[in-house]
């Protein structure tokens, strides 16, 4: 049989058998191989109202209606205490404080990017470019693109509707399918055959297959979880029940995927432990909740990195919100990942750290931290992390 | 009667044909000509078909009995002479009702900055919150607008190559709606910037986009003063518009070229007096929105592409403009992106190489370069198939099912878009969207495609039933009639086994234009 033929048969079979992937039958991964998902949150987080500077004075005299209280056992609405330095949100109690508390989840405060444009678009693309800000080679390789060319036996996937640019440029086809609507496939079993096989002798033909098939495969796989579960579909629009599809797909058949979330950009009215970013937060946490559960004993064998484009200005903006700022936080959370604490290089937080009077410094480069991390979970030599990551200098903050 | 009204040209019969079938249960395809062709219909060749794929945005019967009355050169003297940009009276009218066309851009900057001046002075609570959300709505509807007309004039226009044209310069010279104010600039950007230079000298169209309210903006030259400057515009400029990265230029030239912009910005509002913006003073320029403040110009002479540029002002930029689009790299990098985009993913080098003489023999003349192009048999050349990019499939998809028919709704053909991932003033990046086939036929993007076609080919859209009124929702979807004379025409002929096997297998007159729409013949240009 060759390559084509495989296709095919694969195709086909995937089309009469809904549980049964395409993709993951063409490139099977070892079971109990490593997984990563990367979770992009789409417009600059505030992550002062996430980790919570609550030894820092400051903290409260800049943020008079956004400041999240000190800890304090009587107040269910205080901060919840991680160390002597930094406090939880606690819209986050039920989702990731159990995480913490297992040591499965792990803060990198003062981290980010060296682009200091203070403008989203710019700041993700440079983010999921990978690439040095002053040498950058093209606008169209993304550093998990490069990743996926550096292992084997570990299929990628996007959980968006476009290819996001950290997937593009690979040399093979990255398949991407949004799974925040149920996906239910568009054409019927005939109807995907049909379509099929008008581009079966064409150099289509694998991705046409595989856009057909997917939505089958993942709608029927889902089903099947449910039922399992014995869990009623949770509400539509949330991050949980987009984690728990993806956790299936990552679970079985992929191995590197990534997703993002929206809505981060909070210039007005954001609020503290209510409004719109303690929601935005609570969803998250949730959701990431969710994929550690429905990941279930393979949660051991994953990483998750939680980043954004940039943090927000430390101090509050006239309209009850924060702008855009530089340094953030990145989550790192998993099964074996080595949890409980705040890692990387850290500064206190007063007036005098503050970067340009305005926002956190970045202590810990993104492309530093995740080169660290990928050489501990895949073993990758430098030479290959140079190709994911080019002129970066791998920090390992042991993260797993 | 379906044989007896394949030779009609009518429309309106074509549309009660396909609905008769609908009502008789019977798939097109079983009553389809089977006389396929061995003689072209209508004296159009497979050479003729071919070549217009390419020349026209996707094949109507308009294009074709253009081309059937003038010839393969006269039609396309008359697409490149530019004479023409005519719409049909409805899709005319539907553009003229957006407010983002019909206001000029400097009322609608004006304005905008006059509601966020109130939006700021209010007190906070509800009616703040609930102005701002009124703001962004507008903002937004101000780029929708934008994208829409876009689209309409693609579909409907009467010179199919400009409107590629058009379309192309738009992606060439990108930018993006959503950062600050372009949405309220990007209309005028379409309209009067790039339309008015699609088939001109790119040396002027350079400048125009220069000078651009919607260009400044986005990036960033507004910004770009003496003693505090940005070099984001000048960089673009150079590697992405005109010459190419590694074409030869230095760090020394991008630098010196942001000097020379320096103090090029926008000025919302005419000057009572002149005062801080430096209105009034010698060397203050204005055209419309934009502006040369000399005082935030940097006077001292430059050193650009190895020429001396004396500290002018407004003409350091012309010389600029002059210097950048005669350099034989620009010649190359622009021929071999219409090469791409026209012709196939890697272009024969010749090809590419004999437009690039073309553009330096005319000084840049966009339609000479054009003509050295479809003169070539290179378009025509079986093997250099190009995978459609989003909109090429979206608008030939319309011209296909509707042929011609207006729209009452623009708005579901710019969700297509969306969903399909190519939508106009979109591209977040400044260097557009990408013009090679793989960049559109991905598995998620392939899946979209085909919804797309169904959306298309059921009529189970909003295209024709507007915005509002129960009535329209009650109206049963018009199924388009594209088992038409233009099909039989045009695309019958010359399809695949595979895909005659698959129309074959259609079980109403939906799944069969879902099937002809989705199939590699129609997506493959």
């Amino acid at each position: 049989m060759n390559r084509r033929e495989f296709l095919l048969a694969a195709a086909s079979a995937a089309v009469a058998l809904p549980t049964l992937s395409f993709t993951g039958r063409l490139f099977a991964a070892p079971a109990n191989s490593p997984r990563f998902l990367l979770v992009f949150l789409r417009g600059g987080y505030d992550c002062n109202n996430l980790l919570v500077p609550c030894a820092s004075d400051f903290y409260y005299e800049s943020r008079p209606s956004l400041a999240i209280a000190r800890p304090d056992a009587a107040n269910p609405n205080s901060a919840i205490p991680l160390d002597a330095q930094w406090g939880l949100n606690p819209v986050l109690r039920d989702s990731i404080l159990p995480l913490w508390q297992n040591k499965q989840i792990a803060f990198v405060p003062f981290a980010g990017t060296d682009d200091l444009s203070r403008s989203h678009f710019e700041t993700q693309n440079n983010i999921e470019s990978g690439q040095p800000t002053e040498h950058r080679s093209g606008f169209r390789s993304g550093f998990l693109a490069r990743l996926s060319g550096q292992l084997t036996g570990a299929p990628a996937i996007a959980f968006t509707r476009n290819l996001p640019l950290s997937f593009q440029g690979a040399a093979r086809d990255i398949p991407n399918i949004s799974l925040k609507a149920d996906p239910k496939a568009q054409f019927n079993a005939k109807q995907s055959a049909i379509l099929s096989d008008m581009y079966k002798n064409t150099p289509l033909a694998a991705a046409t297959a595989d856009g057909l098939a997917l939505p089958a495969t993942i709608s029927g796989d889902l089903r099947n979880e449910m039922i399992k579960a014995s869990r009623g579909a949770p509400s539509a629009r949330s991050f949980a029940t987009e984690t728990r599809r993806i956790a299936t797909l990552m679970r079985d058949q992929y191995r590197l995927g990534f997703v993002d979330v929206g809505g981060w950009d909070t210039h007005v009215n954001q609020g503290s432990v209510t409004g719109g970013l303690a929601n935005n937060l609570r969803n998250l946490g949730e959701g990431l909740a969710a994929y550690a559960d429905a990941l279930g004993e393979q949660w051991n064998n994953t990483t998750v990195v939680v980043l954004s484009e940039f943090g927000r200005t430390f101090r509050e903006n006239g309209d009850k919100g924060t702008d855009h700022g530089h340094g953030t936080v990145h989550w790192v959370l998993g099964g074996k990942v080595n949890g409980g604490r705040i890692a990387g290089e850290q500064v206190a937080v007063n007036p005098s750290s503050l970067l340009q009077h305005r926002d956190y410094p970045v202590l810990t480069n993104y492309r530093d931290m995740l080169g660290g991390l990928f050489a501990r979970i895949w073993g990758l030599t430098d030479g290959r992390l140079q190709a994911v990551f080019p002129q970066a200098q791998a920090r390992d903050l042991h993260l797993v | 009667m379906h044989t007896a009204s394949s030779r009609r040209k009518g429309l309106l019969i074509v549309a009660c044909t396909c609905l008769l079938l609908l009502a008789a249960g019977i798939p097109p395809s079983a009553t389809a000509t089977t006389a396929a062709a061995s003689k072209a219909p209508d004296g159009l060749t497979l050479s003729d078909i071919r070549w217009l794929r390419r020349a026209s945005f996707g094949l109507d019967s308009a294009t074709l009995e253009n081309y059937r009355q003038l010839g393969r050169q006269r039609w396309l003297d008359q697409q490149l002479a530019d004479r023409n940009d005519a719409l049909p009276p409805a899709v005319r009218d539907l553009i003229a009702s957006y407010p983002a066309l019909s206001t000029p851009p400097a009322d609608l900057l004006a304005d905008a900055i006059q509601a966020r001046r109130e939006y700021k002075s209010m007190p906070d609570g509800d009616a703040k919150v609930a102005t701002k959300k009124k703001l962004q709505k507008q903002l937004r509807d101000m780029g929708q607008q934008a994208q829409q007309a876009e689209l309409l004039r693609a579909i409907y226009g009467s010179n199919p190559l400009k409107e590629q044209m058009v379309w192309f310069w738009l992606n060439h010279f990108s930018v993006y709606a959503a950062k600050g104010r372009v949405r309220l600039l990007a209309a005028d950007y379409e309209e009067h910037v790039i339309r008015p230079h699609a088939l001109g000298r790119f040396r002027d169209l350079v400048l125009a986009t220069l000078k651009s309210p919607a260009m400044l903006e986005f990036l960033d030259n507004a910004k770009n003063v003496k003693g505090k400057t940005n070099e984001n515009y000048a960089r673009e400029l150079m590697e992405l518009h005109t010459l190419g990265v590694g074409s030869g230029y230095t760090q020394q030239d991008v630098q010196q070229l942001m000097l020379i912009l320096t103090g090029a910005g926008i000025a919302p509002k005419p000057p009572r007096r002149g005062g801080r913006a430096g209105f009034g003073q010698a060397g203050f320029v204005r055209e419309g929105l934009f502006v040369i403040n000399p005082r935030k110009h940097d006077f001292r002479d430059k050193t650009f592409l190895g020429q001396e540029i004396k500290g002018s002002g407004y003409g350091e930029i012309e010389q600029a403009a002059d210097l950048i689009s005669r350099q034989p790299a620009c010649a190359r990098f622009v021929s071999r992106e219409l090469a791409e985009y026209f012709v196939a993913d890697s272009p024969p080098p010749a090809l590419v190489e004999a437009m690039a003489q073309t553009f330096q023999r005319t000084d840049g003349d966009i339609a000479a370069v054009l003509r050295t192009m479809f003169d070539s048999p290179a378009v025509l050349v079986d093997s250099a198939k190009k995978f459609k990019d989003p909109t090429q499939f979206l608008v030939s998809a319309m011209k296909l099912a509707y042929d011609g028919r207006p729209v009452s709704d623009a708005k579901p053909l710019l969700n297509w878009l969306n969903q399909m991932g190519e939508p106009v003033f979109g591209r977040i990046t400044p260097d557009g969207w990408p013009l090679d086939g793989a960049s559109w036929s991905g598995s998620g993007q392939m899946a979209a495609r085909f919804a797309v076609a169904r959306a298309i080919g059921s009529g189970r859209n909003r295209l024709f039933t507007g915005d509002t009124g129960a009535a329209g929702n009650t109206r049963l979807p018009l199924v388009p009639a594209m088992d038409s004379p233009l099909y039989r025409t045009a695309f019958e002929p010359y399809l695949s086994s595979a895909t005659r096997t698959a129309l074959g297998k259609a079980s109403s007159p939906q799944e069969w234009n879902t099937y002809l729409l989705s199939s590699p013949d129609f997506n493959y240009r």
